[in-house]
């Protein structure tokens, strides 16, 4: 077992920067948020690095490491025994300063989705099955790694065509709610862009929450805009049933 | 000084974003009034997102015995009686309306069979009474919070830290604050200004607590003339994670022991049959935590000092359904599988019970136009905080003190900023920069949590309390000259100075109050008071910064009317006497 | 056992997983030699029976008049069918538009516009291509059943398992879509009567998500099963080898 691990991060700002080599005591257990946090303290006082809950709670220390979006608090340091931990802030979004990202394109688009309109008024009746669905999406810690992997912002940079990830199943939540009355279909074919998602599935597999992103949100939300768009024998059926 | 700064001009400005300022904001928004939110992080990732276990109302959906008089009954119990009665009755009473007012704005509980919102139990209340989603209801919460705030005209400010209140004559006048992002200064003026900026447990080194919870606003509230109560009440936590070291003092929720973990000392004895026979492991936090720490000072701890917690009989299915976060959590920063094996806990500090001494009904502190709640503000939770009560504290008191704000703000002029003192507070923060030579602020931060886990941690006593007051006080004087290396840009050595400028100064207060309470009384164990005294319970201590330093002086604790005071007099909880009264 | 020392010496925790290039490349090649081989029997077979045994890529072989290529005329809706399922068009994005070829690897190509514009908005009309699908299985069931009818006797050989066994594959693949887990459940808002009991809707939708887990699995092993069927038919047909009969 090794008694000290390298780390390279990334510093640097708007106007660019490389990655520094640190060299930081192994300790058992250790994450690269710890690891960060002995850097602070010893070398690099003014290492900026986002953090609050230290334990996958709030998606406050999304990051790369070694070229994967992951959490900094919930990846142990023994995950890469042997290797150089390259950590260097997202992708997708602007560098403030070292691992700093602006994220407030995702609080933007936020703001935008039309908010719950219950139908009545609480407290509400609803089974815990009805609500499943819904408490997956709600789990989302907003820590927009799926916005950061999802390629049609990363490499597309098409940020005014799709809104990417997070704000499917943002939208998803409050479609797929037993009481909601709104509707974000024209939104969601239109301006938020659902069209642009090809289902590749990155998200997925990022997502710290385990949310099934494309599966159980994207695609339900395909098929509903194809339920108006692209199905008008279904919407007649729908229009006699009701 | 030639600087680019920013002035805002608002009726209501909301310090903090935490769970108590965001409800605030929602109030004084929906009145009508302009309104600004600061906070030090991302919106929807303050602090209150941690919260796991559920928040506490009184909406009898699975016991319908329960009722607001248990609820307070339970809240007066836990606090030893030195919480303010009214605080108490205004919580349980609203409580269930703001937890519904959650569901209406779209948060998604939990339910039961019947199809309303689940409640489990909890230590120390009578019945079960957490409306919860799993174990992320701070996350449930807060982001409803945000969600409704989106909707309304409310400019939030992310990322930008307060240092200094200003006052215009007696009133608050508003503030200056830093963006963390570029080191750019705003200044805010405001007819009203509502502090809810959390508590302060990162003054201790084994802590639940983020890196936000420094104090801030309250210790610029005492600066600026505002009172602090029940400094020397901070609670542990008795399930702190032990191990791995870098993961010391992280939460496991209460909810493991309210959905039926039992905790064994290394002997395998399940030790709190000793402490409280009738409650066991779901007594009340002090005595559960005083409990561990018992058990490994007499040497029956486990190998990193500490209790075995086990769930395991639960089932994995349940576990994972129930705990989902906790299963997570301890197999990825453990390795451990919490449904195959128990696993060590340890107290870890928690919560801050005292803070700003406001009036009840409106969150109001001493200083004009300046109001306060959440966990900043002192009163609700008295000597011991149960468990849940804090996120129905921030909802209840977070929408009174938005509501206090609006109608000061209401009948206010727009209140005048002192150039010059914009001027020397500025030259202050910009200070540490400057120097080329000062104290490090992560060794001061770590000097500060030494002295306080030694000197004033879960067990006290007078000489402790005062060799930690003289450190202390040394230690403060250090704190003037730090040094930040580096530039204004994010700059977490540079944000690091006046955190521990404000923990030093709040934990002066902590050394005072527990010097002046000589007695042991929920969250206040002292070996050489080991009991409780009838005179020590019928005060609250009190504390001002005057000129001459921090004065400390007992103020008697509002006395309950008669009708309320009945309800303690049949030595069983009000839900329980009415129903055994009916059978 | 729980936290004791030993037990958390560190190791390689982390499990190696393969070169990000391996998936799209095996997607690339599988499907690759699977269209030339549809190809072939396209343009150069014009029949897929053997005595009961019928290929599924001739089956039905009834054409109610309408004169095409005979694979022609079955072939085109499992293909468009399997264009537009979420899985393939996952599968084909990644191997042959490398659009994303692998979480995090850059792309090269600047233009991109999803699935917006023609062709690829195609995919929207996946669940007609569903429907159509379900009427060419009946057939295959039917094809199916014939398969262990031996000259009007019942009958097991090697083939009539074999035919069982595509047709139950294509059926796993064909009912666990994800445009029929939304049509048959999915969709709606409400999954409880106004009682608190579950919905048919909602048990459906809830099956369906079960099947819905597994089906790349039977995308992927449905495809080669159909492919192996016909092989083993056309093998039988060339006389290079001979059913073995059980029954
Ligand atoms: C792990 C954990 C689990 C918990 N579980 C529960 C539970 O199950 N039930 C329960 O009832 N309670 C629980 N609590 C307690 C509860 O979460 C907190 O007490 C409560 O959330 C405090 O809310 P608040 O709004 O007062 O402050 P916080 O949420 O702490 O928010 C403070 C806000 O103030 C801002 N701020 C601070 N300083 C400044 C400054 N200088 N300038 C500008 N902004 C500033 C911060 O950025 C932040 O936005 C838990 C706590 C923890 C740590
Ligand atoms: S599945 Fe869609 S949203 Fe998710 S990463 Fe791929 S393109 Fe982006
Ligand atoms: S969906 Fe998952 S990856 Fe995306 S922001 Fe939420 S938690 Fe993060
Ligand atoms: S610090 Fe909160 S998620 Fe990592
Ligand atoms: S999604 Fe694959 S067949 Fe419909």
């Amino acid at each position: 077992m090794p008694d000290e691990i390298t780390l390279s991060v990334y510093r640097g700002d708007k106007s660019g920067g490389q990655e520094v080599e640190f060299k930081v005591p192994m300790q058992t257990g250790m994450v690269v948020l710890d690891a960060l946090h002995f850097i602070q303290a010893h070398d690099a006082p003014d290492l900026a690095v986002r953090w609050n809950c230290k334990a996958a709670h709030c998606g406050s220390c999304s990051a790369e490491i070694n070229g994967s979006p992951k959490l900094l608090c919930k990846t142990r340091v023994d995950d890469y025994v042997g290797e150089v931990i390259h950590v260097r802030p997202m992708h997708s979004f602007p560098v403030i300063k070292d691992l700093v990202t602006d994220v407030s394109w995702n609080y933007e688009k936020l703001r935008q989705v039309p908010a719950f309109q219950p139908a009545i008024k609480a407290p509400f009746t609803l089974q815990q099955r009805d609500v499943d669905r819904i408490q997956e999406f709600r789990n989302c810690i907003e820590c927009f790694l799926c916005q950061n992997i999802c390629h049609v912002l990363r490499d597309h940079d098409a940020k005014d065509r799709y809104w990417g990830p997070r704000l499917m199943i943002r939208i998803a939540e409050l479609e797929m709610h037993p009481l909601d009355t709104g509707d974000r279909l024209e939104l969601l074919k239109g301006a938020a862009g659902v069209g642009m998602c090809n289902i590749t599935k990155c998200c997925t597999v990022v997502c710290p929450q385990g949310i099934d992103i494309t599966d159980n949100g994207i695609i339900p939300l395909k098929e509903r805009v194809a339920d108006v768009y692209w199905d008008p024998l279904g919407g007649l059926v729908r229009k006699l049933h009701k | 000084m030639s600087e680019d700064i920013a002035y805002h001009e608002y009726d209501v400005l909301v310090i903090g974003a935490g769970g108590a300022g965001l409800r605030a904001a929602i109030e004084a928004a929906e009145g009508g009034l302009k309104t600004a939110v600061l906070g030090k992080s991302l919106l929807g990732k303050a602090h209150t997102v941690m919260a796991e276990g559920g928040v506490a109302a009184a909406l009898g959906n699975v016991d319908p015995q329960d009722g607001w008089e248990t609820h307070f009954y339970d809240t007066m119990r836990s606090g030893h009686f030195v919480s303010d009665y009214r605080m108490a009755e205004i919580h349980a009473k609203e409580s269930p309306d703001r937890v519904l007012e959650l569901e209406y704005w779209g948060a998604v509980f939990d339910r039961t069979p019947e199809g309303k919102i689940m409640q489990r139990p909890f230590g120390a209340h009578t019945f079960r009474r957490l409306a919860h989603v799993g174990d992320r209801t701070g996350k449930e919460l807060i982001r409803t919070l945000e969600q409704k705030l989106m909707t309304l005209d409310v400019d939030v400010f992310q990322e930008i830290t307060a240092t200094k209140l200003f006052k215009d004559q007696d009133r608050v006048a508003g503030c200056i604050a830093y963006y963390r992002d570029d080191g750019r200064f705003a200044v805010f003026t405001a007819k009203a200004v509502v502090i809810a900026t959390g508590g302060w447990g990162k003054a201790y080194k084994v802590t639940s607590n983020s890196w936000e919870s420094t104090g801030d606003g309250a210790a610029l509230a005492f600066r600026a003339g505002a009172e602090l109560a029940d400094m020397e009440m901070v609670q542990f936590h008795p399930t702190g994670m032990t191990w791995p070291p870098g993961a010391r003092g992280i939460l496991v929720t209460e909810g493991v022991r309210g959905e039926g973990g039992l905790l064994f000392n290394s002997e395998g004895e399940r030790f709190m049959e000793k402490y409280d026979p009738a409650r066991k492991e779901l007594s009340s936090r002090d005595v559960v935590a005083r409990g561990i720490y018992k058990e490994v000072k007499a040497g029956r701890g486990t190998p990193h000092g500490g209790a075995w917690l086990d769930i395991t009989h639960k089932g994995a299915a349940f576990i994972k359904r129930k705990l989902p976060g906790m299963y997570e959590q301890l197999l990825s920063l453990a390795d451990v599988d919490i449904t195959k094996s128990h696993f060590e806990v340890a107290p870890t500090i928690h919560y801050t019970m005292g803070g700003l001494r406001v009036e009840a009904q409106t969150g109001a502190t001493s200083v004009p136009g300046l109001f306060a709640a959440g966990e900043c503000a002192a009163g609700l939770h008295g000597a011991n905080r149960l468990g849940g009560n804090s996120l129905s504290d921030i909802l209840v008191f977070g929408r009174r003190a938005g509501a206090g704000a609006m109608e000061y703000a209401k009948n206010a002029k727009m209140p005048k900023i002192d150039g010059a003192e914009v001027q020397a507070e500025m030259q202050r923060v910009l200070a540490p920069l400057a120097r080329t030579e000062g104290e490090n602020p992560y060794r001061l931060h770590e000097e500060l949590q030494e002295i306080m886990a030694n000197h004033v941690g879960i067990e006290r006593n007078g000489p402790s309390l005062e060799a930690g007051l003289q450190k202390m006080q040394e230690l403060r004087e250090r704190t003037e000259h730090m040094q930040a290396k580096g530039s204004r840009q994010f700059n977490p050595g540079w944000h690091g100075v006046f955190d521990v400028q404000n923990m030093t100064l709040l934990s002066e207060a902590i050394l005072r109050g527990a010097i002046a309470r000589k007695e042991s009384r929920g969250a206040q164990w002292r070996t050489d008071f080991p009991d409780e005294m009838e005179d020590q319970g019928r005060v609250n201590y009190v504390q001002r910064l005057t000129d001459h330093g921090i004065e400390v002086r007992p103020e008697p604790v509002p006395q309950m009317p008669e009708e309320l005071a009945a309800l303690f007099k049949r030595g069983v909880a009000p839900g329980l006497a009415n129903s055994a009264r009916k059978e | 056992m729980a936290q004791t020392a030993e037990s958390l010496q560190p190791t390689k925790r982390k499990s190696h997983s393969l070169p990000y290039w391996v998936e799209p490349t095996f997607t690339v090649v599988a499907l690759g030699l699977f269209g030339l081989y549809t190809l072939w029997l396209v343009f150069f077979q014009s029949s897929g029976q053997f005595h009961n045994y019928l290929s599924p890529f001739f089956s039905p072989t009834e054409s109610w008049g309408i004169k095409v290529l005979p694979a022609i005329w079955v072939l085109w809706s499992p293909l468009l069918f399997r264009a537009t399922c979420y899985y393939y068009r996952k599968e084909i994005y990644r191997g042959f538009f490398h659009d994303p070829v692998s979480c995090a690897v850059p792309e090269s190509r600047k233009y991109y516009f999803g699935e917006t514009r023609f062709p690829f908005n195609w995919a929207n009309l996946h669940r007609w291509f569903w429907y159509v699908a379900v009427i060419v299985l009946v057939f295959l069931w039917i094809d199916a059943v014939q398969a262990f009818i031996f000259n009007g006797h019942f009958g097991i050989g090697l083939g009539s398992i074999i035919m069982l066994i595509n047709v139950s594959l294509l059926t796993a693949y064909t009912f666990s879509c994800h445009a029929f887990r939304h049509l048959i459940g999915g969709g709606s808002q409400k999954f409880s009567c106004s009682d608190g009991r579950p919905t048919t809707r909602y048990k459906w939708w809830n099956r369906v998500s079960t099947w819905n887990e597994n089906h790349g699995t039977y995308a992927w092993v449905s495809m080669f099963f159909v492919w192996f069927t016909d092989v083993y038919i056309r093998l039988l047909m060339n006389g290079v080898i001979h059913d073995v009969r059980f029954f």
